[in-house]
Protein backbone atom coordinates (compact mmCIF):
# COMPACT_ATOMS: atom_id res chain seq x y z
CA UNK A 1 0.00 0.00 0.00
CA UNK A 2 1.31 3.42 -0.92
CA UNK A 3 1.95 6.26 1.44
CA UNK A 4 -0.94 8.55 0.56
CA UNK A 5 -4.59 7.68 1.18
CA UNK A 6 -6.94 7.53 -1.80
CA UNK A 7 -9.83 8.95 0.16
CA UNK A 8 -9.62 10.91 3.36
CA UNK A 9 -12.50 12.25 5.45
CA UNK A 10 -12.28 14.56 8.42
CA UNK A 11 -14.93 15.47 10.97
CA UNK A 12 -17.99 14.61 8.89
CA UNK A 13 -21.26 15.54 10.56
CA UNK A 14 -24.79 15.44 9.23
CA UNK A 15 -28.01 15.65 11.22
CA UNK A 16 -31.52 14.89 10.02
CA UNK A 17 -33.54 16.93 12.51
CA UNK A 18 -32.65 15.51 15.92
CA UNK A 19 -30.94 12.43 14.44
CA UNK A 20 -27.16 12.63 14.15
CA UNK A 21 -26.76 10.40 11.07
CA UNK A 22 -23.05 11.26 11.07
CA UNK A 23 -21.23 12.61 14.10
CA UNK A 24 -17.63 13.77 13.54
CA UNK A 25 -16.61 10.81 11.41
CA UNK A 26 -13.03 10.65 10.12
CA UNK A 27 -11.52 7.88 8.05
CA UNK A 28 -8.99 7.12 5.35
CA UNK A 29 -8.87 4.50 2.61
CA UNK A 30 -5.55 3.56 1.01
CA UNK A 31 -5.13 2.26 -2.54
CA UNK A 32 -6.00 -1.43 -2.80
CA UNK A 33 -7.52 -1.56 0.66
CA UNK A 34 -10.93 -3.00 1.58
CA UNK A 35 -12.54 -1.18 4.48
CA UNK A 36 -15.79 -2.51 5.90
CA UNK A 37 -18.29 -0.36 7.74
CA UNK A 38 -20.48 -2.38 10.09
CA UNK A 39 -23.19 -1.38 12.52
CA UNK A 40 -26.86 -1.85 13.27
CA UNK A 41 -29.67 -0.52 11.11
CA UNK A 42 -29.88 3.27 11.28
CA UNK A 43 -26.32 3.72 12.51
CA UNK A 44 -25.44 5.95 9.53
CA UNK A 45 -23.63 3.56 7.17
CA UNK A 46 -25.49 4.48 4.00
CA UNK A 47 -25.35 8.16 4.89
CA UNK A 48 -21.58 7.87 5.28
CA UNK A 49 -21.20 6.26 1.83
CA UNK A 50 -23.38 8.93 0.27
CA UNK A 51 -21.39 11.73 1.85
CA UNK A 52 -18.02 10.18 1.01
CA UNK A 53 -19.01 9.69 -2.62
CA UNK A 54 -20.35 13.23 -2.97
CA UNK A 55 -23.99 12.19 -3.36
CA UNK A 56 -24.85 14.05 -0.14
CA UNK A 57 -23.26 17.10 1.42
CA UNK A 58 -22.14 17.07 5.05
CA UNK A 59 -22.95 19.95 7.41
CA UNK A 60 -19.39 19.86 8.70
CA UNK A 61 -16.12 18.25 7.67
CA UNK A 62 -14.56 17.52 4.32
CA UNK A 63 -13.62 14.66 2.02
CA UNK A 64 -10.44 14.60 -0.07
CA UNK A 65 -9.90 12.30 -3.05
CA UNK A 66 -6.44 11.83 -4.48
CA UNK A 67 -6.71 11.60 -8.28
CA UNK A 68 -4.40 9.45 -10.44
CA UNK A 69 -2.09 12.46 -10.90
CA UNK A 70 -1.63 12.55 -7.11
CA UNK A 71 -3.61 15.75 -6.66
CA UNK A 72 -5.90 15.91 -3.60
CA UNK A 73 -9.33 17.23 -4.57
CA UNK A 74 -12.16 18.18 -2.29
CA UNK A 75 -15.14 16.00 -3.20
CA UNK A 76 -17.76 18.57 -2.24
CA UNK A 77 -15.94 21.44 -3.89
CA UNK A 78 -15.17 20.05 -7.33
CA UNK A 79 -18.50 20.82 -9.01
CA UNK A 80 -21.13 18.55 -10.45
CA UNK A 81 -19.49 17.94 -13.83
CA UNK A 82 -16.19 16.81 -12.29
CA UNK A 83 -17.98 14.68 -9.73
CA UNK A 84 -20.04 12.93 -12.40
CA UNK A 85 -16.91 12.27 -14.40
CA UNK A 86 -15.34 10.72 -11.32
CA UNK A 87 -18.40 8.54 -10.76
CA UNK A 88 -18.18 7.08 -14.24
CA UNK A 89 -14.41 6.68 -14.40
CA UNK A 90 -12.32 6.41 -11.22
CA UNK A 91 -15.19 5.42 -8.94
CA UNK A 92 -17.91 2.84 -8.86
CA UNK A 93 -21.03 2.42 -6.76
CA UNK A 94 -22.69 -0.95 -6.16
CA UNK A 95 -26.19 -0.62 -4.71
CA UNK A 96 -27.95 -3.10 -2.45
CA UNK A 97 -30.87 -3.25 -4.84
CA UNK A 98 -29.57 -4.07 -8.34
CA UNK A 99 -32.51 -2.12 -9.79
CA UNK A 100 -30.91 1.06 -8.45
CA UNK A 101 -27.65 0.32 -10.24
CA UNK A 102 -28.84 -1.27 -13.49
CA UNK A 103 -30.87 -0.03 -16.44
CA UNK A 104 -33.67 -2.57 -16.41
CA UNK A 105 -34.81 -1.71 -19.94
CA UNK A 106 -31.36 -2.25 -21.45
CA UNK A 107 -29.75 -5.63 -22.27
CA UNK A 108 -27.05 -7.09 -20.04
CA UNK A 109 -24.42 -6.27 -22.68
CA UNK A 110 -25.68 -2.69 -22.95
CA UNK A 111 -25.55 -2.33 -19.18
CA UNK A 112 -21.91 -3.38 -19.11
CA UNK A 113 -21.07 -1.32 -22.19
CA UNK A 114 -22.60 1.92 -20.94
CA UNK A 115 -19.59 3.09 -18.94
CA UNK A 116 -17.30 2.26 -21.86
CA UNK A 117 -19.46 4.32 -24.20
CA UNK A 118 -19.69 7.16 -21.69
CA UNK A 119 -15.89 7.12 -21.65
CA UNK A 120 -15.86 7.49 -25.44
CA UNK A 121 -15.73 3.89 -26.77
CA UNK A 122 -17.25 3.87 -30.27
CA UNK A 123 -16.37 0.45 -31.66
CA UNK A 124 -19.40 -1.81 -31.35
CA UNK A 125 -17.45 -5.04 -31.74
CA UNK A 126 -14.87 -4.04 -29.15
CA UNK A 127 -17.53 -2.92 -26.67
CA UNK A 128 -19.33 -6.22 -27.14
CA UNK A 129 -16.18 -8.25 -26.71
CA UNK A 130 -15.38 -6.44 -23.47
CA UNK A 131 -18.94 -6.88 -22.22
CA UNK A 132 -18.78 -10.61 -22.99
CA UNK A 133 -15.46 -10.96 -21.20
CA UNK A 134 -16.87 -9.21 -18.15
CA UNK A 135 -20.02 -11.31 -18.11
CA UNK A 136 -17.84 -14.42 -18.17
CA UNK A 137 -15.78 -12.97 -15.37
CA UNK A 138 -18.83 -12.57 -13.14
CA UNK A 139 -20.02 -16.05 -14.11
CA UNK A 140 -22.85 -15.03 -16.42
CA UNK A 141 -23.08 -16.98 -19.69
CA UNK A 142 -22.22 -14.47 -22.48
CA UNK A 143 -24.92 -16.17 -24.56
CA UNK A 144 -27.34 -14.19 -22.39
CA UNK A 145 -25.81 -10.79 -23.09
CA UNK A 146 -28.78 -9.62 -25.14
CA UNK A 147 -31.30 -10.52 -22.42
CA UNK A 148 -32.65 -7.78 -20.19
CA UNK A 149 -31.67 -7.98 -16.50
CA UNK A 150 -35.33 -8.53 -15.59
CA UNK A 151 -34.89 -12.11 -16.85
CA UNK A 152 -32.01 -12.70 -14.41
CA UNK A 153 -32.13 -14.02 -10.84
CA UNK A 154 -31.31 -11.65 -7.99
CA UNK A 155 -27.79 -13.03 -7.68
CA UNK A 156 -27.16 -12.67 -11.41
CA UNK A 157 -28.48 -9.12 -11.38
CA UNK A 158 -26.07 -8.28 -8.60
CA UNK A 159 -23.17 -9.86 -10.51
CA UNK A 160 -24.22 -7.90 -13.58
CA UNK A 161 -24.19 -4.69 -11.56
CA UNK A 162 -20.65 -5.51 -10.44
CA UNK A 163 -19.52 -6.16 -14.03
CA UNK A 164 -21.11 -2.90 -15.16
CA UNK A 165 -19.29 -1.03 -12.39
CA UNK A 166 -15.86 -2.62 -12.80
CA UNK A 167 -15.62 -2.63 -16.60
CA UNK A 168 -13.81 0.72 -16.64
CA UNK A 169 -11.38 -0.40 -13.91
CA UNK A 170 -12.27 2.11 -11.21
CA UNK A 171 -9.78 2.69 -8.41
CA UNK A 172 -12.34 3.01 -5.64
CA UNK A 173 -15.68 1.23 -5.30
CA UNK A 174 -18.42 2.01 -2.82
CA UNK A 175 -20.62 -1.00 -2.02
CA UNK A 176 -23.77 -0.69 0.06
CA UNK A 177 -24.86 -4.13 1.30
CA UNK A 178 -24.04 -5.80 -2.03
CA UNK A 179 -25.26 -9.18 -0.77
CA UNK A 180 -28.22 -7.73 1.14
CA UNK A 181 -31.32 -9.12 -0.52
CA UNK A 182 -29.90 -12.51 -1.48
CA UNK A 183 -30.25 -16.11 -0.25
CA UNK A 184 -27.44 -17.27 2.00
CA UNK A 185 -25.97 -19.72 -0.54
CA UNK A 186 -26.07 -17.03 -3.24
CA UNK A 187 -24.46 -14.56 -0.84
CA UNK A 188 -21.51 -16.86 -0.24
CA UNK A 189 -20.85 -17.26 -3.96
CA UNK A 190 -21.09 -13.52 -4.54
CA UNK A 191 -18.70 -12.77 -1.68
CA UNK A 192 -16.15 -15.17 -3.14
CA UNK A 193 -16.51 -13.48 -6.50
CA UNK A 194 -16.07 -9.99 -5.02
CA UNK A 195 -13.03 -11.16 -3.10
CA UNK A 196 -11.38 -12.57 -6.23
CA UNK A 197 -12.13 -9.45 -8.31
CA UNK A 198 -10.91 -7.06 -5.66
CA UNK A 199 -7.63 -8.97 -5.37
CA UNK A 200 -7.18 -9.24 -9.16
CA UNK A 201 -7.88 -5.59 -9.85
CA UNK A 202 -6.24 -4.15 -6.74
CA UNK A 203 -9.41 -2.20 -5.99
CA UNK A 204 -9.94 -0.05 -2.97
CA UNK A 205 -13.40 -0.78 -1.57
CA UNK A 206 -15.60 0.82 1.02
CA UNK A 207 -18.02 -1.93 1.93
CA UNK A 208 -21.11 -1.33 4.03
CA UNK A 209 -22.53 -4.48 5.54
CA UNK A 210 -24.61 -5.89 8.37
CA UNK A 211 -22.82 -9.14 7.91
CA UNK A 212 -19.82 -9.65 10.18
CA UNK A 213 -18.86 -12.82 8.29
CA UNK A 214 -18.74 -10.87 5.03
CA UNK A 215 -16.58 -8.23 6.66
CA UNK A 216 -14.25 -10.93 7.98
CA UNK A 217 -13.94 -12.51 4.54
CA UNK A 218 -13.36 -9.32 2.53
CA UNK A 219 -12.06 -6.50 4.65
CA UNK A 220 -8.56 -5.57 5.68
CA UNK A 221 -9.89 -3.02 8.13
CA UNK A 222 -13.15 -2.54 9.94
CA UNK A 223 -15.05 0.50 11.21
CA UNK A 224 -17.84 -0.04 13.70
CA UNK A 225 -20.57 2.61 13.66
CA UNK A 226 -23.27 3.41 16.16
CA UNK A 227 -25.57 6.43 16.27
CA UNK A 228 -23.57 8.13 13.53
CA UNK A 229 -20.25 7.72 15.27
CA UNK A 230 -17.28 5.44 14.64
CA UNK A 231 -16.96 3.66 17.99
CA UNK A 232 -14.12 1.35 17.06
CA UNK A 233 -11.79 0.76 14.16
CA UNK A 234 -8.81 -1.42 13.38
CA UNK A 235 -7.57 -4.43 11.45
CA UNK A 236 -10.48 -6.80 10.85
CA UNK A 237 -9.12 -9.76 12.78
CA UNK A 238 -8.08 -7.60 15.71
CA UNK A 239 -11.51 -5.94 15.99
CA UNK A 240 -13.45 -9.18 15.63
CA UNK A 241 -11.22 -11.36 17.82
CA UNK A 242 -10.49 -8.80 20.47
CA UNK A 243 -13.22 -6.16 20.43
CA UNK A 244 -12.59 -3.24 22.80
CA UNK A 245 -15.82 -1.26 22.71
CA UNK A 246 -18.80 -2.81 24.54
CA UNK A 247 -21.00 -2.28 21.46
CA UNK A 248 -18.52 -4.15 19.25
CA UNK A 249 -18.38 -6.93 21.83
CA UNK A 250 -22.15 -7.18 21.67
CA UNK A 251 -22.15 -7.15 17.88
CA UNK A 252 -19.53 -9.91 17.66
CA UNK A 253 -21.09 -12.08 20.35
CA UNK A 254 -24.57 -11.82 18.82
CA UNK A 255 -23.12 -13.06 15.55
CA UNK A 256 -21.37 -15.93 17.29
CA UNK A 257 -24.59 -16.81 19.08
CA UNK A 258 -26.63 -16.71 15.87
CA UNK B 1 -48.41 42.60 -52.53
CA UNK B 2 -49.15 44.25 -49.17
CA UNK B 3 -50.14 42.85 -45.80
CA UNK B 4 -53.80 42.61 -44.85
CA UNK B 5 -54.95 45.46 -42.58
CA UNK B 6 -55.76 44.66 -38.96
CA UNK B 7 -52.63 42.58 -38.39
CA UNK B 8 -49.17 43.61 -37.35
CA UNK B 9 -46.65 42.68 -40.04
CA UNK B 10 -46.27 38.88 -40.00
CA UNK B 11 -49.09 38.52 -37.42
CA UNK B 12 -46.98 38.61 -34.22
CA UNK B 13 -46.59 41.92 -32.36
CA UNK B 14 -43.16 43.56 -32.41
CA UNK B 15 -42.37 42.73 -28.76
CA UNK B 16 -43.01 39.06 -29.31
CA UNK B 17 -40.87 39.04 -32.44
CA UNK B 18 -38.06 40.80 -30.58
CA UNK B 19 -38.27 38.24 -27.78
CA UNK B 20 -38.11 35.38 -30.26
CA UNK B 21 -35.23 37.01 -32.16
CA UNK B 22 -33.29 37.36 -28.91
CA UNK B 23 -33.84 33.66 -28.22
CA UNK B 24 -32.74 32.88 -31.80
CA UNK B 25 -29.55 34.90 -31.40
CA UNK B 26 -28.74 32.90 -28.31
CA UNK B 27 -29.55 29.68 -30.16
CA UNK B 28 -27.22 30.66 -33.01
CA UNK B 29 -24.48 31.51 -30.51
CA UNK B 30 -24.74 28.04 -28.90
CA UNK B 31 -25.30 25.67 -31.83
CA UNK B 32 -27.64 22.78 -31.01
CA UNK B 33 -28.55 24.10 -27.56
CA UNK B 34 -32.28 24.33 -26.81
CA UNK B 35 -33.34 27.84 -25.79
CA UNK B 36 -36.70 28.34 -24.05
CA UNK B 37 -39.02 31.00 -25.44
CA UNK B 38 -42.46 32.35 -24.60
CA UNK B 39 -44.41 30.53 -27.30
CA UNK B 40 -47.58 32.39 -28.37
CA UNK B 41 -50.99 31.13 -29.35
CA UNK B 42 -51.19 30.97 -33.12
CA UNK B 43 -54.28 30.73 -35.31
CA UNK B 44 -53.39 27.09 -35.93
CA UNK B 45 -53.43 24.08 -33.62
CA UNK B 46 -50.18 22.63 -32.22
CA UNK B 47 -48.88 19.99 -34.56
CA UNK B 48 -49.47 22.35 -37.49
CA UNK B 49 -46.09 23.93 -37.10
CA UNK B 50 -46.78 26.77 -34.67
CA UNK B 51 -43.13 26.75 -33.55
CA UNK B 52 -41.87 27.04 -37.12
CA UNK B 53 -44.44 29.71 -37.93
CA UNK B 54 -43.37 31.86 -34.98
CA UNK B 55 -39.73 31.57 -36.04
CA UNK B 56 -40.60 32.47 -39.64
CA UNK B 57 -42.75 35.38 -38.46
CA UNK B 58 -39.85 36.73 -36.40
CA UNK B 59 -37.21 36.61 -39.14
CA UNK B 60 -39.25 37.42 -42.25
CA UNK B 61 -39.11 40.87 -43.88
CA UNK B 62 -41.13 42.47 -46.70
CA UNK B 63 -38.44 41.63 -49.27
CA UNK B 64 -38.30 37.93 -48.44
CA UNK B 65 -39.58 35.17 -50.66
CA UNK B 66 -41.12 32.29 -48.76
CA UNK B 67 -41.36 28.62 -49.66
CA UNK B 68 -43.22 26.15 -47.45
CA UNK B 69 -42.99 22.38 -47.74
CA UNK B 70 -44.61 19.51 -45.93
CA UNK B 71 -42.98 16.09 -46.48
CA UNK B 72 -41.13 17.67 -49.40
CA UNK B 73 -44.28 18.85 -51.20
CA UNK B 74 -45.42 22.44 -51.73
CA UNK B 75 -49.02 21.52 -52.48
CA UNK B 76 -50.18 19.74 -49.32
CA UNK B 77 -52.89 21.34 -47.17
CA UNK B 78 -50.49 22.27 -44.39
CA UNK B 79 -47.92 23.86 -46.70
CA UNK B 80 -50.54 25.74 -48.69
CA UNK B 81 -52.24 27.17 -45.61
CA UNK B 82 -48.98 28.35 -44.03
CA UNK B 83 -47.89 29.94 -47.31
CA UNK B 84 -51.25 31.71 -47.67
CA UNK B 85 -51.07 32.81 -44.06
CA UNK B 86 -47.80 34.66 -44.62
CA UNK B 87 -48.88 36.02 -48.00
CA UNK B 88 -51.85 37.53 -46.17
CA UNK B 89 -50.30 38.78 -42.88
CA UNK B 90 -46.89 39.83 -44.28
CA UNK B 91 -47.67 40.41 -47.92
CA UNK B 92 -44.51 38.58 -48.91
CA UNK B 93 -43.84 36.86 -52.22
CA UNK B 94 -44.06 33.08 -52.16
CA UNK B 95 -42.48 30.48 -54.38
CA UNK B 96 -42.29 26.75 -54.86
CA UNK B 97 -38.73 26.95 -56.19
CA UNK B 98 -36.05 26.23 -53.63
CA UNK B 99 -33.45 28.39 -55.40
CA UNK B 100 -35.74 31.44 -55.43
CA UNK B 101 -36.71 31.30 -51.75
CA UNK B 102 -34.94 33.30 -49.05
CA UNK B 103 -36.82 31.51 -46.27
CA UNK B 104 -37.98 27.90 -46.47
CA UNK B 105 -40.24 26.58 -43.74
CA UNK B 106 -40.31 22.81 -43.65
CA UNK B 107 -41.90 19.85 -42.02
CA UNK B 108 -40.11 16.47 -42.34
CA UNK B 109 -37.70 17.21 -45.22
CA UNK B 110 -34.68 19.16 -46.39
CA UNK B 111 -34.92 20.18 -50.07
CA UNK B 112 -32.78 18.21 -52.52
CA UNK B 113 -31.50 21.39 -54.18
CA UNK B 114 -28.45 22.39 -52.12
CA UNK B 115 -29.14 25.49 -50.05
CA UNK B 116 -26.85 28.48 -50.28
CA UNK B 117 -25.58 31.32 -48.12
CA UNK B 118 -28.23 33.86 -47.22
CA UNK B 119 -31.08 31.37 -47.15
CA UNK B 120 -32.80 30.34 -43.93
CA UNK B 121 -34.31 26.89 -43.38
CA UNK B 122 -36.96 26.88 -40.64
CA UNK B 123 -37.92 23.47 -39.25
CA UNK B 124 -41.21 22.68 -37.53
CA UNK B 125 -40.31 20.55 -34.49
CA UNK B 126 -42.80 18.45 -32.53
CA UNK B 127 -40.31 17.23 -29.86
CA UNK B 128 -37.04 19.12 -29.42
CA UNK B 129 -35.53 16.84 -26.76
CA UNK B 130 -33.48 14.05 -28.35
CA UNK B 131 -33.25 12.20 -25.03
CA UNK B 132 -36.92 12.21 -24.10
CA UNK B 133 -37.60 8.56 -24.85
CA UNK B 134 -34.53 7.51 -22.90
CA UNK B 135 -34.80 9.81 -19.91
CA UNK B 136 -38.29 10.99 -18.97
CA UNK B 137 -37.11 13.42 -16.26
CA UNK B 138 -36.72 16.85 -17.88
CA UNK B 139 -34.36 18.15 -15.19
CA UNK B 140 -32.12 15.14 -15.76
CA UNK B 141 -32.02 15.65 -19.55
CA UNK B 142 -30.95 19.26 -18.95
CA UNK B 143 -28.18 18.07 -16.68
CA UNK B 144 -27.08 15.56 -19.32
CA UNK B 145 -26.87 18.35 -21.90
CA UNK B 146 -25.03 20.64 -19.49
CA UNK B 147 -22.43 17.95 -18.83
CA UNK B 148 -22.42 16.56 -22.39
CA UNK B 149 -23.24 13.23 -20.77
CA UNK B 150 -24.54 11.37 -23.83
CA UNK B 151 -23.47 7.78 -23.13
CA UNK B 152 -27.12 6.81 -22.82
CA UNK B 153 -27.89 7.80 -26.41
CA UNK B 154 -24.99 5.65 -27.57
CA UNK B 155 -26.42 2.79 -25.46
CA UNK B 156 -29.68 3.10 -27.38
CA UNK B 157 -27.77 2.74 -30.69
CA UNK B 158 -25.88 -0.25 -29.23
CA UNK B 159 -29.20 -1.87 -28.30
CA UNK B 160 -30.51 -1.35 -31.82
CA UNK B 161 -27.54 -3.13 -33.35
CA UNK B 162 -27.72 -5.94 -30.78
CA UNK B 163 -31.42 -6.43 -31.52
CA UNK B 164 -31.78 -5.69 -35.23
CA UNK B 165 -28.24 -5.93 -36.56
CA UNK B 166 -28.29 -2.24 -37.52
CA UNK B 167 -29.30 1.13 -36.11
CA UNK B 168 -33.05 1.12 -36.55
CA UNK B 169 -33.74 4.85 -36.62
CA UNK B 170 -35.04 6.08 -39.94
CA UNK B 171 -36.43 9.47 -38.84
CA UNK B 172 -35.24 12.09 -36.36
CA UNK B 173 -31.83 10.40 -36.28
CA UNK B 174 -29.80 12.03 -33.46
CA UNK B 175 -26.87 14.27 -34.33
CA UNK B 176 -24.02 15.97 -32.50
CA UNK B 177 -23.77 19.64 -33.36
CA UNK B 178 -20.39 21.36 -33.36
CA UNK B 179 -19.01 18.46 -31.31
CA UNK B 180 -20.92 19.62 -28.26
CA UNK B 181 -24.73 19.31 -28.19
CA UNK B 182 -26.86 16.31 -28.97
CA UNK B 183 -29.73 17.50 -31.16
CA UNK B 184 -32.97 16.15 -32.61
CA UNK B 185 -33.05 17.12 -36.31
CA UNK B 186 -36.89 16.96 -36.19
CA UNK B 187 -38.57 14.06 -38.00
CA UNK B 188 -36.65 14.43 -41.25
CA UNK B 189 -35.54 11.10 -42.77
CA UNK B 190 -32.03 10.04 -41.78
CA UNK B 191 -31.38 10.34 -45.53
CA UNK B 192 -31.44 14.14 -45.08
CA UNK B 193 -29.01 14.24 -42.14
CA UNK B 194 -25.86 14.67 -44.27
CA UNK B 195 -27.39 17.81 -45.79
CA UNK B 196 -27.29 19.50 -42.39
CA UNK B 197 -23.52 19.10 -42.16
CA UNK B 198 -21.72 22.34 -43.02
CA UNK B 199 -24.82 23.67 -44.76
CA UNK B 200 -24.19 27.21 -46.10
CA UNK B 201 -27.74 28.26 -45.08
CA UNK B 202 -28.83 29.11 -41.53
CA UNK B 203 -30.98 26.38 -39.93
CA UNK B 204 -33.53 27.39 -37.30
CA UNK B 205 -35.75 25.00 -35.34
CA UNK B 206 -39.00 25.93 -33.58
CA UNK B 207 -41.03 23.73 -31.20
CA UNK B 208 -44.28 25.54 -30.33
CA UNK B 209 -45.87 23.19 -27.81
CA UNK B 210 -42.55 22.49 -26.05
CA UNK B 211 -41.57 26.19 -26.19
CA UNK B 212 -38.02 25.58 -27.40
CA UNK B 213 -35.86 27.02 -30.17
CA UNK B 214 -32.50 25.87 -31.45
CA UNK B 215 -30.22 26.58 -34.37
CA UNK B 216 -27.36 25.41 -36.54
CA UNK B 217 -25.40 28.36 -37.94
CA UNK B 218 -23.97 28.15 -41.48
CA UNK B 219 -21.05 25.79 -42.05
CA UNK B 220 -21.43 24.06 -38.67
CA UNK B 221 -20.37 20.47 -38.16
CA UNK B 222 -23.37 18.14 -37.78
CA UNK B 223 -22.48 14.48 -37.22
CA UNK B 224 -24.93 11.60 -37.07
CA UNK B 225 -24.14 9.31 -34.14
CA UNK B 226 -22.78 5.91 -35.05
CA UNK B 227 -20.10 3.33 -34.30
CA UNK B 228 -16.76 2.98 -36.07
CA UNK B 229 -17.70 -0.52 -37.22
CA UNK B 230 -21.36 0.41 -37.90
CA UNK B 231 -21.00 3.75 -39.65
CA UNK B 232 -24.03 5.93 -40.32
CA UNK B 233 -25.50 4.92 -43.69
CA UNK B 234 -28.68 6.73 -44.54
CA UNK B 235 -31.17 4.31 -46.07
CA UNK B 236 -32.85 5.00 -49.41
CA UNK B 237 -35.36 2.93 -51.39
CA UNK B 238 -33.58 0.90 -54.11
CA UNK B 239 -35.57 2.49 -56.89
CA UNK B 240 -35.79 5.35 -59.35
CA UNK B 241 -38.43 8.07 -59.38
CA UNK B 242 -41.22 7.01 -61.76
CA UNK B 243 -41.52 10.60 -63.04
CA UNK B 244 -37.98 11.97 -63.33
CA UNK B 245 -35.91 8.79 -63.00
CA UNK B 246 -33.79 10.12 -60.13
CA UNK B 247 -31.71 7.59 -58.24
CA UNK B 248 -30.29 10.12 -55.80
CA UNK B 249 -33.36 11.80 -54.33
CA UNK B 250 -35.48 10.67 -51.41
CA UNK B 251 -38.49 8.70 -52.65
CA UNK B 252 -42.03 8.26 -51.41
CA UNK B 253 -43.75 4.97 -52.07
CA UNK B 254 -47.16 5.47 -53.65
CA UNK B 255 -49.80 2.75 -53.88
CA UNK B 256 -51.37 2.92 -57.33
CA UNK B 257 -54.19 0.37 -57.13
CA UNK B 258 -55.74 -2.17 -54.78
CA UNK B 259 -53.82 -5.09 -56.29
CA UNK B 260 -50.50 -4.23 -54.67
CA UNK B 261 -49.38 -1.97 -57.48
CA UNK B 262 -46.98 0.74 -56.32
CA UNK B 263 -44.42 3.18 -57.56
CA UNK B 264 -41.77 5.49 -56.21
CA UNK B 265 -41.82 9.27 -56.62
CA UNK B 266 -39.50 12.04 -55.52
CA UNK B 267 -40.69 13.40 -52.19
CA UNK B 268 -39.32 16.85 -53.19
CA UNK B 269 -41.89 17.94 -55.78
CA UNK B 270 -40.00 21.08 -56.82
CA UNK B 271 -36.81 19.15 -57.49
CA UNK B 272 -38.65 16.47 -59.47
CA UNK B 273 -40.36 19.09 -61.66
CA UNK B 274 -37.07 20.88 -62.33
CA UNK B 275 -35.48 17.64 -63.48
CA UNK B 276 -38.37 16.92 -65.81
CA UNK B 277 -38.25 20.49 -67.18
CA UNK B 278 -34.49 20.23 -67.74
CA UNK B 279 -34.95 16.91 -69.54
CA UNK B 280 -37.46 18.68 -71.79
N1 LIG C 1 -32.89 11.67 3.95
C1 LIG C 1 -33.10 11.43 5.24
N2 LIG C 1 -33.99 12.18 5.96
C2 LIG C 1 -34.17 11.98 7.27
N3 LIG C 1 -33.53 11.06 7.99
C3 LIG C 1 -32.64 10.28 7.35
C4 LIG C 1 -32.38 10.42 5.96
N4 LIG C 1 -31.44 9.52 5.60
C5 LIG C 1 -31.14 8.84 6.71
N5 LIG C 1 -31.85 9.29 7.78
C6 LIG C 1 -31.73 8.82 9.15
O1 LIG C 1 -30.35 8.83 9.48
C7 LIG C 1 -30.01 7.68 10.22
C8 LIG C 1 -28.94 6.91 9.51
O2 LIG C 1 -29.51 6.34 8.31
P1 LIG C 1 -28.69 5.39 7.33
O3 LIG C 1 -29.58 5.07 6.21
O4 LIG C 1 -27.40 6.03 7.03
O5 LIG C 1 -28.46 4.11 8.22
P2 LIG C 1 -27.83 2.70 7.83
O6 LIG C 1 -26.78 2.44 8.81
O7 LIG C 1 -27.48 2.66 6.41
O8 LIG C 1 -29.08 1.72 8.10
P3 LIG C 1 -29.47 0.35 7.37
O9 LIG C 1 -28.55 -0.67 7.91
O10 LIG C 1 -30.88 0.11 7.81
O11 LIG C 1 -29.35 0.56 5.90
C9 LIG C 1 -31.31 6.91 10.42
O12 LIG C 1 -31.86 7.26 11.65
C10 LIG C 1 -32.18 7.39 9.29
O13 LIG C 1 -33.54 7.28 9.65
MG1 LIG D 1 -28.16 1.51 4.72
Amino acid sequence: MSAAPLLEAEGLSLRFGAIPALDRVSLAVWPGEVVAIVGESGSGKTTLLRVLSGLARPQAGRVLYRDPAGEAREVHGMGEAALRRLHRSDWGFVHQNPRDGLRMGVSAGGNVGERLMAAGARHYGAIRAQAAAWLRRVEIDPARMDDPPAKFSGGMQQRLQIARTLVTHPRLVFMDEPTGGLDVSVQARLLDLIRALVADLGLAVLLVTHDIAAARLLAHRLLVMRHGRVVEEGLTDRVLDDPQHPYTQLLVSSVLAA
Amino acid sequence: MSAAPGYNFAYLDENTKRMIRRALLKAVAIPGHQVPFGSREMPLPYGWGTGGIQVTASVIGPDDTLKVIDQGADDTTNAVSIRRFFARVAGVATTERTAEATIIQTRHRIPETPLREGQILVYQVPMPEPLFRLEPRVAETRRMHALADYGLMQVKLYEDIARHGHIAISYNYPVMVNGRYLMAPSPIPAFDNPKMHRMPALQLFGAGREKRLYAVPPYTEVRSLDFEDHPFRPPRAEAACALCGSRESYLDEVVTDDRGGRMFLCSDTDWCRQRREAAG
